[in-house]
């Protein structure tokens, strides 16, 4: 998949996450804004990576402002946001899911 | 003269397929059935996080034992298709579609579902089907529509639809839904399916929702759909038995069990025979009182 513009999924309300993703060059990059990053932030960090990696993204800027999301929230909104992106939304690659 | 094992309905609970915060804590509250909802709950530019965020929970969270129900966008919509691969793929145990009004949707979703089910690997004829009825056509309809498919387990009114297609609206009464009421009643009944009633919207008027539940159960519907998580047991109070039904309900399950051992075909109590409906009746009592915390899984009372 490639990025064609940058897309954002996900709100600030409680238990939820928001991230916005735009093409990058520097691998991965994830900027992380979140009340529990000291407990939870590698993970979540790890969840974004890998989803973004399964989906087939290695170039990407991410910015995340989390709200205490559960992974399965991190995961739905990372797809969410990476479809958007790539303009992916009515072809979902449904083995990655 | 065993039933077989019928699902209990009582309760089924709407959860806005995109908020993160009532999708996770869904299974907490106790609804026999919990909807996550893709349709009139999630706007139009958010279709495809809500159907991510329910697929993504359906693989992680626990639900217990709550029967899972998705209510997907219409077949007149861009996301229907997806929507059915989404939650086919996820093991959803039922796909609801809205402002269902022919057999023939039920049918056309039917073989959506199995094309879906062949391409994913899920095992064909586990997802399980229902239709909302929202108008007019649809309650005409709904004897036909509750037969279409083998897959279907219920039918369900939805009244906000119904009423402005019946050019009324709600009223404290129902009177404006009797007949749609009885005839989605009659409907799921001749087809073996579940019937559920329709929301009931005002959360201040504690006395019209018992009212309006107390009503429903005595017409004979399985259940009623909820907006909110403060209902479920509310419904629960309606739906469960008093102590002199149980009773009456294990001297009848205790006579055909005496009958049983003695090898005998028929079953009597009190110098009456005691026939299938009346032991489909006590094995359902017996159901409800179980699940309302009365007695336990042997029928004996449990102290409150």
């Amino acid at each position: 998949m490639e990025i064609k513009t940058t897309a954002v999924a996900g709100t600030v309300e409680s238990s939820d996450i928001q991230i916005m993703l735009s093409a990058g060059h520097q691998g991965i990059q994830i900027e992380l804004e979140s009340d529990v990053e000291k407990v939870f932030g590698a993970q979540i960090r790890q969840t974004i990576t890998t989803t973004l990696q399964q989906l087939g993204l290695s170039q990407v800027n991410v910015k995340a402002v989390d709200k205490g999301a559960l992974d399965c929230v991190i995961k739905a909104r990372t797809i969410t946001a990476a479809q958007r992106a790539c303009q992916t939304t009515d072809t979902p690659a449904w083995e990655v899911l | 003269m065993v039933a077989e094992q019928e699902r209990l309905r009582r309760t089924m609970m709407f959860v806005p397929g995109n908020n993160p915060s009532m999708v996770k804590d869904a299974g907490i509250y106790g609804a026999d059935s919990i909807m996550f909802d893709l349709e009139d709950a999630v706007s139009l530019a958010e279709k495809d996080a809500a159907r991510n965020l329910v697929y993504e929970a359906l693989q992680t969270q626990d639900y217990g034992t709550a029967e899972l129900v998705v209510r997907i966008n219409g077949a007149d919509t861009n996301f229907y298709t997806n929507d059915i691969k989404a939650m086919v793929k996820a093991g959803i145990d039922v796909i609801r579609l809205p402002k269902t009004e022919s057999a023939a949707m039920i049918q056309q979703l039917e073989q959506d579902v199995l094309a879906a089910e062949k391409e994913f690997g899920r095992p064909i004829g586990s997802t399980h089907l229902m239709a909302a009825i929202e108008s007019a056509k649809g309650v005409l309809n709904a004897p036909a529509i509750a037969a279409a498919s083998s897959r279907m387990i219920g039918i369900a009114l939805s009244a906000e639809d119904y009423t402005t297609d019946m050019k009324t609206h709600r009223y404290p009464d129902g009177a404006e839904l009797e007949f749609a009421r009885n005839m989605v009643l009659h409907a799921a009944r001749a087809a073996g399916i579940a019937a559920f009633d329709t929301v009931f919207t005002d959360m201040n008027d504690t006395e019209g929702f018992y009212r309006e539940t107390r009503y429903i159960h005595q017409l004979g519907f399985d259940g009623k759909s909820l907006v909110n998580p403060r209902q479920i047991p509310m419904v629960n109070q309606v739906y469960a038995p008093t102590h002199s039904e149980i009773d009456h309900a294990k001297s009848v399950l205790q006579a055909i069990q005496q009958a049983h051992a003695q090898g005998s075909g028929v079953a009597a109590l009190d110098g009456q025979m005691i026939d299938r409906p009346v032991a489909l009746r006590a094995q359902r009592v017996m159901k409800l009182a179980q699940a309302s915390h009365i007695v336990d899984e042997e029928g004996n009372y449990l102290e409150k």
